[in-house]
Order: structure tokens, then sequence, then C-alpha cells
């Protein structure tokens, strides 16, 4: 017996775009999440007495503008106390990097890089003007059907389009790594080195690695109003993005319900039938949507066992470690990098000086080990809002590489010593930073995993390559929202186009499921 | 032997080999899953009729043998086979197959309900790879512990008489596809009645260090009863005999095929029957239901060939000269007294009735001919004895 009722899995960003759209769309719609408030890893939360932080994503540079003025997160509170941020790379000596938009200056660039870098961000906006139109539907699959032919050929297309120079430079660069491409373009290592760190944030992957061209072309998909590339801070940290969603939803008529920890989804006869809460509460539903990342759909709350063998073999090989840390420090004062402004502080402020450096300190996760010298994104929120700490009182929230989930020593002393070396890091750029430090928090990728249920703690559901891309995201047949297994859908960022605060694989999944008349 | 030496030897030896080595006139051997085993010891004729009219004895040892246990096992079962392993009992055994997610047939086997929930997974191909894939998301302990169990098919009309005699009593109650345990000097006998000769016949499993000694009971006992070893000649004859299908002849195990269109799903096996969509889900259930809505690809038919040439690789041609399908096997069956084939044809081809032809290059004193010879699709396996399968098993 089914109450025509859709559950989702998860109150994550997605899972809010999600439940908005089928709401909007009249559907009954239940989303259920396990924290006490929603947000998944798009949130804002007390990390020492008076402190608060994004705890996880801690800049808003991707979320879909159909999708925020669709739903109306202004008018439900969305409020970006910065927008358009600079980037600052920082220098121990003082000579720091300033980027923003297609303007460079400092550091050690030269005339040529400053012309140079314009042609590239102009020629790799163009490149990703092409994942931007797959990534506003479901990918399409590789099979002899009209539709999924039309939207391949649409794909084709719009890289045919690009001209004949720029289609064979999209085709040369779009699988190989960015440490080619920009030894090929700049001689400004320090320009390198930041322009390097997008393309490797989050992933567990270098420079040197495939796929980072990949991960740099995702990222420039996003733009905060119209301006791509740029990046912006939320008024009351990222939380701010879903409980205006989360408002959006409700406003639309979906329920939510937070402290509701799912603990199994229920398949009954080979179909899911609703989900079972840890407190043994049953909840039927014609069409459960999980915004879990995909590990943790398939293997703990459907279980591998109601899955075909080979389907289930894909799920256990999906590449999902985290690399990346976080780091909250509560701060006395503001921090002083030396030849910095304040105003300079409300940028997103880098340490990632070279390719190189940032290179060598990748190497130290692929044995397991923390970066001697971790690289950074530190952004200082409290500059911009004085909504998260006492007065006179600051927020550094750092994303710190590289962290590796499987850390040979166990998390439990890691912890303590990635601390150690972020710090070290910090005080060679601001001096004296240590003694300003009230509270600190660090989360590994293992504790990622345990807060925000990611299996692996991976940022983005499952590292983003060409092998986890489009058609093969999450798996290959699971890959159009909808599951090998009947009545579940993902809606997360393991699913097309995947991981940054976007929202599109959530409106993608909930037009999936109003397209196939399901959850009605 | 020592696992991780295995690549300094070439070849195993099978348990029995210190006997089969003795008896081996012909010296004619090929590998069967790094093992040894013997194509013929001394007449494939004499081999062949031992079975049909006596016992033969065909060592098992490379047969490959994967044991599961713990609280999942029969659920794990339930969801790598096709057919319904829930209704098979404790000290039953039932013939099965598995696929991968297209629904395209890995490998064929035996399993084994041993004791409650102990079960046994035996598959001329080595599957533990596959059963390990199949094992995620389930608690179950699978092992495989084909070199340490040491096996013999016993077949052939006198094979309950010769166990009789060896001490086995009782043995003649066993029905087919059951289980049954003996002490034997002091060390477990497994006796289930099975076999691939579609004759009266059990095949017996004992730890290795009691190999030789069951050898020598077993011919010392069947002596008098024309006992025989066989080797895979002579079976290759009483399988076919029996309609029976086998890995890499009759169709291509699914995970070793490299081209499209190559592997067979169980319904173009002619094994429909294995296949059970009452359970919620097994690997391959998505596809084979698909399949079976749509219609199959192919045919798996038993033909009855005019003439006495066997058609050994043969094409086989509809009446309008097209070829519809090749032929997976083939013998004159000196039983039958028939020119028997199994093949695969292109569907709709293979229908009882059908209007076939099997196209046969045999030579005559190094002259080579054709012949177009009238194929005749039939149900139902070319030999059945009543032998096989009466209980109380008769006594010859």
């Amino acid at each position: 017996m089914t109450d025509n009722k859709v559950i989702i899995v998860g109150g994550g960003h997605n899972g809010l775009v999600c439940a908005a759209y089928l709401a909007k769309a009249g559907r009954k719609v239940t989303v259920l999440e396990a924290a006490d408030q929603v947000g998944g890893a798009a949130v804002t939360r007390e990390f020492a007495p008076g402190y608060q932080v994004s705890a996880c994503a801690h800049l808003l540079f991707m979320l879909d503008k159909n999708i925020s003025s669709g739903l109306g997160l202004e008018k439900h509170g969305l409020k970006l106390a910065a927008a358009d941020m600079e980037t600052v790379s920082l220098s121990q000596t003082g000579e720091h990097l300033f980027l923003s938009g297609h303007e460079a200056r400092g550091g050690d660039l030269s005339a040529a890089d400053v012309a140079r870098l314009k042609q590239f961000n102009a020629r790799m906006i163009k490149f990703a003007d092409v994942l931007r139109k797959v990534y506003k539907g479901r990918p399409p699959r590789l099979v002899s059907h009209w539709q999924e032919l039309k939207a391949l050929a649409k794909l084709g297309l719009a890289v045919r389009g690009m001209g004949r120079e720029d289609m064979r430079e999209f085709l040369r660069i779009a699988g190989i790594n960015i440490y080619d491409v920009l030894q090929e373009q700049f001689d400004s290592e320090m320009l390198k080195g930041a322009l390097a760190w997008d393309a490797v944030l989050g992933g567990h992957l270098g420079p040197r690695s495939n796929n980072s061209v990949l991960n740099y072309l995702h990222r420039l998909t996003g733009d905060v109003d119209g301006k791509r590339g740029a990046m912006a801070s939320v008024r009351g940290g990222m939380g701010g993005v879903t409980a205006a969603l989360a408002k959006a939803a409700e406003a639309a008529g979906a329920e939510i319900r937070t402290s509701a920890l799912v603990s199994r989804i229920i398949v009954e006869n080979g179909i899911a039938t609703g989900v079972e809460l840890d407190r043994g509460e049953k909840l039927i539903a014609s069409t459960v949507v999980s915004n879990a990342d995909p590990r943790t759909t398939f293997m703990h709350l459907v279980g591998l066992k109601h899955l075909e063998a080979g389907v289930a073999l894909q799920v256990r090989n999906i590449r999902s470690r985290g690399s990346v840390a976080k780091l909250h420090l509560a701060l006395d004062s503001l921090p002083r990098f030396a030849g910095l402004d304040e105003k300079a502080l409300g940028g997103r402020l880098l340490i990632s000086p070279s390719l190189v450096e940032l290179e060598q300190a990748f190497d130290f996760s692929k044995y397991g080990e923390i970066s001697e010298s971790p690289m950074m994104e530190i952004t200082l929120p409290t500059v911009h809002d004085d909504s998260l700490a006492p007065g006179g009182k600051h927020v550094l929230s750092a994303l710190v590489q590289y962290a590796p989930y499987k850390l040979k020593q166990g998390w439990e002393s890691g912890r303590a010593e990635l601390l150690q070396r972020a710090m070290a890091v910090l005080e060679r750029y601001a001096p004296g930073i240590g003694g300003t430090v009230l509270h600190s928090e660090v989360l590994s990728p293992a504790d990622i995993e345990r807060e925000f249920r990611i299996a692996g703690g991976h940022w983005h559901h499952g590292e983003f390559a060409l092998d986890q891309f489009m058609m093969t995201r999450p798996i290959h047949g699971s890959a159009q929202y909808a599951t090998p297994l009947p009545g579940l859908f993902l809606c997360g960022a393991g699913a097309h186009p995947g991981g940054g605060v976007m929202g599109s694989a959530g409106r993608n999944a909930a037009n999936e499921i109003i397209a196939r008349g399901d959850g009605a | 032997m020592n696992k991780k030496d295995h690549h300094k030897t070439f070849v195993y030896p099978t348990a029995f080999h210190s006997r089969t080595s003795r008896l081996n006139q012909m010296q004619a051997c090929h590998r069967w899953k790094d093992y040894l085993v013997a194509d013929v010891y001394e007449d494939v004729a004499l081999e062949y009729f031992a079975m049909r009219n006596s016992t033969g004895v065909f060592d098992l040892c490379p047969m490959t043998k994967h044991k599961i246990t713990g609280p999942d096992a029969l659920e794990f079962l339930n969801r790598m086979l096709t057919r319904d392993v829930s209704k098979l009992k404790p000290g039953r055994v039932s013939y099965c197959v598995w696929c991968d997610d297209e629904g395209q047939v890995i490998d064929d086997g035996t399993v084994f309900h041993m004791r409650p929930g102990e079960y046994m997974l035996c598959s001329q191909e080595r599957q533990l790879d596959w059963l390990s894939i199949s094992a995620l998301g389930f608690e179950v302990t699978i092992t495989e512990p084909t070199h340490e169990l040491a096996a013999l098919a016993v077949q052939g009309p006198t094979s309950c008489s010769v166990l009789r005699r060896m001490g086995l009593n009782d043995i003649q109650n066993l029905k087919p596809f059951g289980i049954t345990w003996f002490d034997f000097q002091g060390s477990e006998l497994m006796v289930s009645r099975t076999g691939f000769t579609g004759d009266l016949g059990y095949e017996v499993w004992i730890e290795v260090s009691k190999a030789e000694a069951l050898w020598d009971a077993l011919f010392a006992a069947g002596k008098e009863y024309g006992i025989r070893p066989i080797g895979t000649h002579a079976l290759e004859m009483t399988r076919i005999e029996a309609g029976f299908i086998q890995a890499g002849v009759d169709f291509l195990p699914a995970d070793e095929a490299v081209r499209p269109g190559r592997t067979r799903s169980p319904f173009e096996l002619g094994l429909s029957w294995l296949v059970d969509f009452k359970k919620p889900n097994f690997t391959g259930r998505k596809a084979l239901l698909e399949e079976k809505e749509k219609g199959s690809r192919y045919n798996f038919v038993k033909l009855d060939i005019a003439g006495n040439k066997p058609a050994r690789d043969a094409f086989i041609y509809n009446s309008k000269k097209q070829v519809v399908g090749t032929v997976t096997s083939a013998i004159w069956s000196p039983t039958a007294k028939a020119n028997i084939a199994l093949a695969s044809l292109h569907a709709p081809w293979g229908k009882p009735g059908d209007e076939l032809y099997a196209e046969i290059y045999y030579q005559r004193e190094l002259k080579w001919s054709r012949v177009m010879a009238r194929a005749t699709v039939v149900e139902g396996a070319f030999f059945d004895p009543e032998r096989k399968k009466v209980t109380p098993a008769l006594d010859f």
C-alpha cells in the first residue's frame, strides 16, 4: 500500500532543490534529514562557543542561477555577504598575486602573462560552456534511441560549434592535466600555482594528475550573478543557502523532518518501497530519492545484495576517497599578512605558491600521509559578516590539502598533526597568528564522512573524473537519476553533473522523476 | 602444496596421479584448469562401453569446488544462480547456471546443499573471482578446496554394485541428486548420485590423503564388475548422448568473451527451466526478463542427423540454403545408434519439424567429400535409461 509519496533521504542542498521542484510539480514530498538542521555539506554550525562557520563548503560559486531565481531564494532569505571576491595568492615575502576575473596583478607576473591570462580565461570559459549545456539535463545514454542520440548530437554540435581551432584544443586538453596546460601558457610560478588550485580542489589529484583540466572546467561552469569564475560569501555562512532552499521547498508544500536518520531503504520484491528510520519507524513511499552519496545509498541504505552482482561491483569501485580537511579557527583578532590590507582579507586567500609545491603536497597523500606543507584556501567570513562571531573576534575557515582519507597513522592522532602542520604553514605567511587562536577544529575526511555521512569523506560524493562523468556518473546504468532498483532515484552530487553547491543534480533528478510520472 | 609456489609446477598432478599414470597406456593427457587429466587410458571405445555397460571411473579432481558457508549462504546463492536454491534441501544437489548482469551464462555447474547451510558449488571453470564479486554485501565465507578435495565419477550400470561391494551399505537407496556420507578408513567419504553421463552413477569425494586408498578399494571392489578408468574422450561421448552442454564447447563463458554477441543466455541454451523469475533479484534477471519479452537471438537444439558421418563443426542450413547456425558438439552415438549433435541456431530456427541440413565434411582414405545431411530437431535426451532414475538403484 502506498501513500503516493516521495521520500527524499537527506536534506543537503540537492535534496532540498529536488524537494522544491517536485513539490512545485504537485508531488507530496517528505525530506528526511539525519542532522538537527538541514544543509548537509552546505551548512553553518557552531564550532566553538559563540563562533559559527560553514562547516564544509565555504564559498558559493556554482549555484545555478535558474535554480536560485526559479525557487526565489532571495525572497526566502539568501543574502550574499560578499560577491565577486578577489583571489589573493599569498607570498611569504609580501609580494602577493591578486586575481579578479580576467585581471591579474602583483606577484611575479610578467606583462605577457597578464595578456595571456585574458585569452586563457576566455577560452576556458568557452570550453566550460560545453559542460554547462550538458549540465542542464540528464546525461545522454549511449544507446540508439532518438532522444539519446539527439542529446549526444547536441553535445557534439556544442563542441563543433566552438570552431575548428578551439575544438581541436578542447579535445586535446579536456582529458589531460593542468600542469602541462599551464606550463604551455604562463611564466609566473605564482599564477600557475593559483590557477592549478582550482583544478585540484576537493579531489584526490595533483596538478600533474589527469582529470585536473576537467575539474578546472567543471568549476568554471559556475558563476555569481552571471560573472564566470567568481566567488561569493553567503551571509550567515553556507547554511544560508540551504535555509533558503528549505523555505522554498516548504513554501512549495514539501515537508521537512530533521533528526530523522534513515537507517535503510526498504526493498520489497525488488522494488524500493520506503525507508526505515533508526528508531524503527517505517515510511512508505512510491518513490525514494537519495541525496546521500551513491556508495552510502547502495552499500549501506539499500544493501548490495538487492542489486545484481555487476552493479554491486561498480558501486564498490566508485572512487570516493576525500583528500581535503577542514580547519576552523576562532581568532582574537584579524591575522596580519605582510603587505596585505584588511580589505584584501575579505577575499579568498590561497597558499598554493607554485605547481611544484602543490604537486609535492599531493605526493604525501598518495602514500597515505599528510602533506608536510599543506596547501590551503582560506576565508575570513567575519570580515563581511558580523553574525558569525562575537564583536571584534574572527573566524578563519580553511580547506587544507592534502589529507588522505586512508591515513596510515589513523586520524585519531593525525588530526593533531594536521593542525600543527597547517598552523606552521600559516605562521610562515601570517607570523603571530598562532597567538591569536582562541579555539580550533580540524575535520579530517574521516570526520567529514562521519558528520556529513559521505562515504570516504569526499565532497563531491565521488571523484570527479572522466570515468565517473556524465553517462558513467556515478556508475553506468544509474546515470539518469533512476537506479537499477525500481522506485529509487539519486539526486546528489554523486549523480550528474556532480559536486559543488550547484543544485543541478537535484533539479535534474526532479525533472526526470516528473517526466517519468513517478511519485505522482 | 604451498600456494605461493604454484608457478614452479607447470601442471598439477591430481590426487590419483600415482594410480592413473600407471594405467595411462597412451600417456595422452591435457590440461584442465592446471591439472593433468587423461584423454584416454587405453582405447576410447572400451572406455565408452565400460561406462554404458559396466563401470567407468573418471578422475574428477580438477573440477573446481567452492564451499560456501555463513549466515547469508543461501541468499548469496539465490542472488548468484538463476534458479531458486531455497528449494534445495540439505543432502540434495541440483544443476544450475549463473549469468552476468547481461543475462549471459558464465558457467554451469552443480550446487550441493550438504549439511544445513553448508553449500558446495562445482564448476568446470575457475569461478572464485566471480563468487567473490557476487559476495559483495553478503555475510558468507567462500573457499576453494579444489586442491584438498579429491573426487571420482563412478558411472555406469554396475556402479551401484561396485560401491556396495566396497562396503557402502544402503547406497542403492540414495535417490538421484541425493548426497550421503560414509566412513572410509576414518575419513568422511561423501557420495552423491550425480554425474555427467546421463546414466546410473555416483560421484565420490574424499580428502586427498585418502585418495589413493579410495582408488584401490574401488578398483578392488569393481574387478568383477568390469570397472575401468576412463578419459575425457569417452566422457565427451556420454555427455553428448545425455544432452549435457559444456563450457567452452557449447557456449562461451561470458567472462571470457571478447566479441559482442558470442555469449548465450540460459534461454539460448535450452535452459529456461533453470530461470526462476519469482525470485525478486538475481544477477541477470533484468536482462533475462527483457529477453523473455522481446525474444531470444538463438535456439539451442538436439539434432538427429541422417547418415553416420559425425556432423562435427557443421554449418546448419535451412531449405533455402541459408546458414541458420552451427553444430557445437556431435558424435555417432553407439548406444542410441544415431548420428547426434547439439547445435546453436539463429531464432526462429530450431522448432521441431523445421527442415534443416547439416553440411558435413568427411574423408575416406584421405579423399574429402561433403554431404548435406537432413537434420531433425528432437526433444529429450538421446540416451535416457530408466535405471538412471530408479531407486533403489538396480543391481547389475
